[in-house]
C-alpha cells in the first residue's frame, strides 16, 4: 500500500528539509544543551587542572597524577557515566561529572607538559629578579605554558563535543538525545542531522579556539607552526 | 536505591552464581567483547600498518596520517554507530565491527607513520650506504626503531575499540555493554553498575597488558601519545 503522503518524513529519508523546518526548536534546544555541557566540562576541567598540575609538580606527584588520569581515561564513557547514577541519578550532573573527568585528564597532562617545557634559565632569571613563587607562576610560568594549555583545551573541547553524544543514552547528551532517540524510532533524518551538527560544532569550536590561541599568544606566530 | 547500599547490591549482583552461567552470563559476554574487539583490532592492524609503514618509508602522505586522527576525534563514535545500525548494515554485530574498525584505524595509522618518519635520517642513510635495499631498510632499520610508537598506536586502538564495543551493545552488538543496556532498560542499578565495573575492569586489564608488553619490548619507552581520544 502506498503511503498517503509522499513527504520525506514519511519516506524516512536521510536528508529531509521538512524535518529541519518542523523540528527547528527541538534541534536548537539539543544544540544549546550540547554546548552548555561542553563549556561546563572544559571550564571546570581547566579550573581544576591548573592548580592540580601545579600542586602535582610541587609535591613531585606528577607520575601519580598522570597515572590516575590514564586510568580514568581508559574507562569507557558509558561505564563512567553509569558509576555516578547511584549518586546523582539520571541527570545532567551525571553526564557533566563524567565529561569533566575526561577533559581533566587531557588538560592536566597538557598543563604539566607546558610547565615542564618552561626553560630553567627563564625561571632562574625571574627568581634572580626577586620574584616569589606565586608571581613567578602567574607572570612567567603559566604564560609560557599557554600554548600547550591551549592545545589541551582544543583537544579536550573537540573530544568532549564528541563524547557528550553518549549522554544521549540517559537523555542528557544534547544532540546525542536526538541520535539515541532516532536509534529507537529508526528516524534517519533526525540521526543524520544531529550527527552532522555535532561535527560542525566540533570544527567550529576548534577554529574559534585556534583564533583565541593566536590572539592570546601573539609571540607564537613568529615560530611558524 | 541509596548510594550506601549501592556497593552491596553491586557486590551481590557480581557474585550471584546465576549471572555467571548461560548465553547471557558474564563469561559469555566477556568472550563476545574480546572476540569483537580482537577481530576488529586484527583488521585495523592489517589495514593500517602496511599503509602507514609504506607512507612513512617513502615519506609521503603525512597530512593524511595526521588529519585522519583529527577527523576521528571530531566525529562522534556513537553517531557513526547509530548511523550504521539504522542504515544498510542494520542492528547487530556487523554495524558494531565496522564502527570499531573505523575508529581503531586513526591511532594505529598516525602513530606508525610518525614512528617511521621519526627514525633518525642519518641511520637510514647509513643503512642505504651499506647497500641495503628499500625493503631491507624498512624491515631491519625503520620497523624496529618505530616499534615503540607502533605499539602505542595499537594500544590506543585497543582501548578505543573496547570502549566502542561497549556502545555496540546499544545497537544489539553483544559484549559486556549488554549488562549496562539491560540495567538501563530494567532500571536495575545493580546490573547497570555491575556492567560498568566489568567494562572498566576489562579496559584497564587490556591497557595494563599493553603496558607490560611495551616495557618488555622496549625498556626505554617513549611516552608519546599521538592520538588521544576517548569514546
Amino acid at each position: 500500500m502506498r503511503p498517503l503522503s509522499t513527504g520525506c518524513l514519511v519516506r524516512n529519508d536521510w536528508i529531509c528539509g521538512e524535518y529541519l523546518r518542523s523540528r527547528r526548536s527541538e534541534l536548537q534546544d539539543a544544540l544549546i544543551q550540547h554546548i552548555t555541557l561542553t563549556v561546563v566540562a572544559v571550564l571546570v576541567g581547566l579550573v581544576v587542572a591548573i592548580p592540580l598540575a601545579i600542586l602535582a609538580r610541587r609535591l613531585r606527584l606528577t607520575q601519580l597524577i598522570l597515572g590516575a588520569a590514564t586510568v580514568i581515561y581508559t574507562i569507557p564513557s558509558v561505564a563512567l557515566f553509569s558509576f555516578f547514577i547511584p549518586f546523582t541519578g539520571i541527570s545532567a550532573t551525571t553526564v557533566a561529572i563524567g565529561l569533566v573527568l575526561y577533559s581533566l585528564t587531557v588538560l592536566v597532562r597538557n598543563v604539566v607538559a607546558g610547565l615542564d617545557a618552561v626553560p630553567d634559565d627563564v625561571v632562574e632569571a625571574a627568581r634572580g629578579m626577586g620574584m616569589g613563587p606565586t608571581r613567578l607562576m602567574v607572570r612567567v610560568q603559566l604564560p609560557l605554558a599557554l600554548p600547550a594549555i591551549m592545545a589541551g583545551v582544543r583537544i579536550a573541547t573537540v573530544s568532549t563535543i564528541s563524547l557528550t553524544t553518549v549522554g544521549g543514552i540517559i537523555n542528557y547528551g544534547g544532540l546525542g538525545n536526538l541520535i539515541f532517540g532516532g536509534l529507537q524510532t529508526t528516524f534517519r533524518a533526525q540521526v543524520i542531522t544531529a550527527s552532522v551538527l555535532c561535527v560542525v560544532l566540533a570544527i567550529t569550536a576548534d577554529l574559534v579556539l585556534l583564533v583565541v590561541q593566536r590572539t592570546i599568544t601573539p609571540w607564537q606566530r613568529v615560530a611558524a607552526r | 536505591m541509596m548510594p550506601m547500599s549501592a556497593f552491596g547490591d553491586v557486590a551481590d549482583w557480581l557474585t550471584e552464581p546465576a549471572h555467571w552461567h548461560g548465553s547471557d552470563g558474564i563469561p559469555v559476554r566477556t568472550w563476545e567483547h574480546l572476540v569483537l574487539s580482537g577481530t576488529s583490532l586484527a583488521v585495523v592492524c592489517a589495514l593500517a600498518l602496511p599503509l602507514a609503514l609504506w607512507l612513512g618509508h617513502i615519506g609521503k602522505g603525512g597530512a593524511l596520517a595526521i588529519n585522519v586522527t583529527n577527523i576521528g576525534r571530531a566525529v562522534p563514535v556513537f553517531a557513526v554507530l547509530v548511523l550504521l545500525a539504522i542504515g544498510p548494515l542494520g542492528l547487530g554485530v556487523t554495524a558494531t565491527i565496522v564502527a570499531l574498525i573505523l575508529f581503531g584505524i586513526p591511532p594505529v595509522l598516525t602513530n606508525a607513520y610518525v614512528g617511521v618518519r621519526e627514525v633518525d635520517r642519518d641511520t637510514v642513510e647509513a643503512a642505504r650506504g651499506m647497500g641495503m635495499t628499500g625493503w631491507q631498510v624498512l624491515r631491519q632499520v625503520e620497523l624496529p626503531l618505530a616499534l615503540p610508537l607502533i605499539l602505542t598506536g595499537i594500544r590506543l586502538a585497543a582501548v578505543q575499540i573496547i570502549a566502542t564495543a561497549t556502545l555496540g551493545a546499544f545497537v544489539l552488538g553483544g559484549g559486556l555493554g549488554r549488562f549496562i543496556n539491560a540495567g538501563f532498560g530494567r532500571q536495575d542499578q545493580a546490573e547497570l553498575v555491575s556492567g560498568a565495573v566489568l567494562v572498566a575492569a576489562l579496559a584497564l586489564t587490556v591497557e595494563g597488558a599493553f603496558e607490560l608488553l611495551q616495557r618488555r619490548l622496549d625498556p626505554r619507552r617513549r611516552v608519546a601519545r599521538l592520538s588521544d581520544r576517548r569514546v
